[in-house]
């Protein structure tokens, strides 16, 4: 049957066909999509792991098992999930493992643009890089095949334009593989010295033979064009390539970008004048035929940050650029902002306030750093505010510790700030972390975790407690405050910041925008009490403007939250309705 | 025939629905098609954009290259105006009068209703319908039908790839059946007022 599907969708759907029966991930941008889409299928088990080495590790346990399994990251998951890939690597499988990895090249929602092609070759593990949907299910189901004829994890790479974008793919149905079974081998599946010294002449072995199957591989394919240019390319620069020149070069397209084919590239080579290599990031191909002895352009020509477009390559190989109108004039600029409502602004208020060094993390308070709270110091990867924090606090000597602070939503505290925590409480640090708990993964688009209670489905599952959690670990003092309470807020960060000791504050109300949060009526401003003093703007809520030199408040925006009403020492700002809240 | 169609507007308004229903209706008429939106990060109120092209040739990246866009449809005036780089200069404009202020224009107490950016449109290109959202909405009793009222003056334009009636069809075949009656409503009146 033939379907418009989002590349993650297809991948979803590649799963299915091949038969996959575990899936476990964690959501991050581009890559979500492809969880939430297996999921629907009954045949599947799926589930949110913690984080991506999490995932990854139960991937192996349901190889051993016999079973087909897949876990899905971002680029940078994949570094969470780097010390088991890489020993995977020497053990091979038992059921087929596809690693689902999304790159994000000009970083639309991500804290780098690293490409993924370096990890693959590091952990020479086999990558196949699909370009459209269509691509990306028969790449996931082939995946399946190389994963069990070679014995290794297979990477499958994709890329935020193939993830997040539609194309007409042709679906068949299922086929189920008899689950094999599981065998005791100690040699195989134990990582001891002794025995990863065998596996690793083992693992050269399956590169080389890897790279004989690349070199006929169908998914690597000439497409034999005008020889005065002959262009090595994949994934969706592939499709800008052919877009600008049709039939009139030669083209080389690699749908596996680790092992490489050498006889493949030096025969193409040999057909054309003149060789160009066109890939997005790193010049990974392009050094490749450089070590092969080729002259060829690549990089010289072509950008190594962010992502091409079909006029990069026209200007690059100068061929004419379409032009037309543009506008100088400066349009006021429309970046992300935390939502109308969002119980994160009520803490980034008070932190600004008090003028304390924030340490940030990774999800959407920390759009916090945006102005007017501009209530950020930092943010570097998954976890790192409690143990930056820590790290701070320590080396200066108690000479910041009473103004700084650790944010950290509960789905990254979940992912990696319990490890923070546990050497902040372990090495005795005078901290205070504020655990920013939304009931939910906010930015990746409302995915379930270990703290809110509900499974991938929605259904009721296990839930860590977070204060009994911190009591455990030795903290004394843990306080619950509501976001919505400016007061509270500030009275009990003033307080944990002057102890002399760790402390966490959980800052708790759920993401407005999950569907069971009631909402209140709209507030408005009685305008002959408003003096246009714009105190209520500097909380930076969208539903907020001023009209006329009076606060004007956007009812279709505005959820009630109250936080603005707090901020008037006017009482101009009141609900609309009867107040519930 | 290729058409490069540009939706654009501010997370949140509809845009990835837009898109996909243009894309399944040109695969619906045996075309091919190919769609790329912005998901993620930016949905948080921040710019959007979904680039959807149909053809009866082989269509290769799903992005449209800047000036080359046959129709833009732009769900925000400013919007449509950060996205003009990518209409073709006898390109089609299909514009929502209603202006959402960025918190960055809030903060700095300017002073921005779209109105500007629309006269920008109308002086610089000969194709520009201005439809009024808010208005459209209201007569058919739902705010949702916005994405609907856009296509229709898009295809009332012709240059779409989709006739009106092609989106009739779309909005029975791929919409609840609940929400039938009020998005017919809003092409009639796009179409017709």
């Amino acid at each position: 049957m033939k379907e418009l599907m989002l590349g993650n969708k297809a991948v979803a759907r590649g799963l299915y066909e091949a038969g996959c029966c575990y899936v476990s991930s964690y959501p991050g941008t581009p890559s979500t999509e492809i969880t939430e889409e297996a999921v629907k299928y009954d045949d599947i088990y799926c589930e949110w792991a913690p984080n991506e080495k999490v995932a990854m590790e139960s991937v192996f346990g349901a190889s051993l098992a016999g079973r087909r399994a897949f876990c899905g990251m971002k680029h940078v998951g994949l570094n969470v999930a780097a010390d088991p890939l890489f020993t995977m690597s020497y053990t091979g499988v038992n059921g087929g493992v596809v690693i689902g990895v999304a790159d994000d090249a000009g970083m639309h929602s991500s804290q780098n643009e690293q490409d993924s092609r370096h990890h693959a070759i590091a952990s020479k593990i086999p990558m196949l890089e699909p370009s459209d949907s269509e691509e990306a299910l028969e790449f996931t189901k082939l995946a399946y095949e190389i994963s069990e004829k070679y014995d290794t994890p297979v990477l499958l790479k994709m890329c935020t334009r193939v993830s997040h974008s539609q194309s007409i793919v042709e679906t068949s149905d299922r086929v189920e593989p008899a689950p094999k079974p599981y065998e005791k081998n100690i040699a195989k599946n134990v990582m001891t010295p002794a025995n990863a010294i065998r596996r690793h002449p083992i693992v050269e072995e399956r590169t080389k033979k890897l790279i004989e199957y690349a070199e006929t591989a169908p998914i690597n394919r000439v497409e034999m064009g005008g020889t005065d240019l002959g262009i090595i390319t994949s994934s969706t620069s592939y499709q800008y390539v052919k877009e600008v020149f049709g039939d009139s070069v030669s083209i080389l397209k690699l749908g596996m970008a680790n092992p490489l084919p050498n006889k493949l590239i030096l025969d193409f080579a040999s057909k054309v004048k003149k060789l160009a290599v066109v890939e997005e990031l790193d010049p990974i191909i392009e050094n490749h035929c450089k070590a092969l002895g080729l002259e060829v352009s690549g990089k010289d020509i072509l950008p190594i940050c962010g992502e091409f477009s079909q006029n990069i390559i026209r200007k690059a190989f100068g061929v004419k650029v379409p032009e037309g109108p543009s506008i100088d004039d400066e349009i006021p600029v429309r970046p992300p902002a935390m939502c109308s409502g969002c119980p994160h602004r009520g803490m980034f208020y008070t932190l600004k306030k008090n003028n304390c060094i924030v340490m940030g993390d990774i999800g959407c308070y920390t759009l916090g750093s945006a102005a007017p709270l501009n209530a950020m110091d930092m943010t570097l990867c998954m976890g790192a505010s409690i143990s930056a924090t820590h790290g701070f606090n320590k080396a200066s000597k108690g000479e910041y510790e009473h103004k700084t602070v650790a944010v950290i939503g509960d789905s990254t505290f979940a992912h990696s700030g319990m490890t923070g925590l546990a050497d902040a409480a372990y090495n005795q640090s005078n901290s205070t972390v504020i655990v920013l708990d939304n009931s939910i993964t906010g930015m990746t688009g409302h995915q379930q975790n270990p703290l809110t209670g509900k499974n991938i489905k929605g259904e009721p599952a296990g839930q860590i407690n977070l204060e009994a959690l911190c009591h455990a670990m030795g903290i004394n003092r843990v306080v619950v405050v509501d976001p919505y309470d400016l007061d509270q807020c500030d009275k009990v960060l003033k307080e944990e910041l002057a102890a002399d000791e760790l402390s966490v504050i959980i800052s708790r109300r759920p993401c407005v925008l999950l569907k069971e949060v009631k909402k209140n009526p709209p507030e408005s401003v009685d305008p002959d009490k408003c003096v246009g003093c714009k105190s209520c703007m500097r909380i930076g809520c969208p539903s907020i403007s001023i009209k006329g030199g009076k606060a004007h408040i956007d009812d279709t925006l505005c959820v009630g939250c109250g936080v603005c009403n707090q901020m008037c020492k006017f009482g101009a700002i009141s609900l609309t309705g009867k107040e519930d809240r | 025939m290729t058409k490069s169609i540009l939706l654009c507007g501010v997370g949140g308004q509809g845009t990835v629905k837009a898109s996909r229903i243009i894309a399944l209706s040109g695969m619906e008429a045996g075309l091919n098609a190919r769609t790329a939106e912005t998901i993620g990060m930016a949905q948080r109120g921040g710019s959007v954009v979904s680039h959807v092209r149909i053809s009866d040739q082989p269509i290769f990246s799903p992005l449209i290259p800047k000036h080359t866009a046959d129709v833009l449809i732009a769900f925000e005036p400013a919007e449509a105006v950060r996205c003009i780089d990518y209409v073709k200069d006898d390109g089609v404009i299909i514009v929502n009068k209603k202006a959402v202020t960025p918190v960055t224009a809030s903060l700095s107490g300017s002073s921005y209703d779209g109105t500007e950016a629309i006269k920008y449109l109308q002086d610089n290109f000969s194709h520009v319908k201005v439809i009024d959202g808010d208005a459209i909405c209201e007569k058919c009793g739902s705010d949702k039908v916005l994405n609907i009222a856009l296509l229709a003056g898009a295809a009332a334009s012709g240059e779409l790839g989709i006739t009106v009636d092609g989106l009739k069809d779309a909005i029975r075949k791929q919409l609840p059946q609940k929400t039938h009656e009020m998005n017919l409503k809003a092409v009639d009146i796009v179409t017709e007022g």
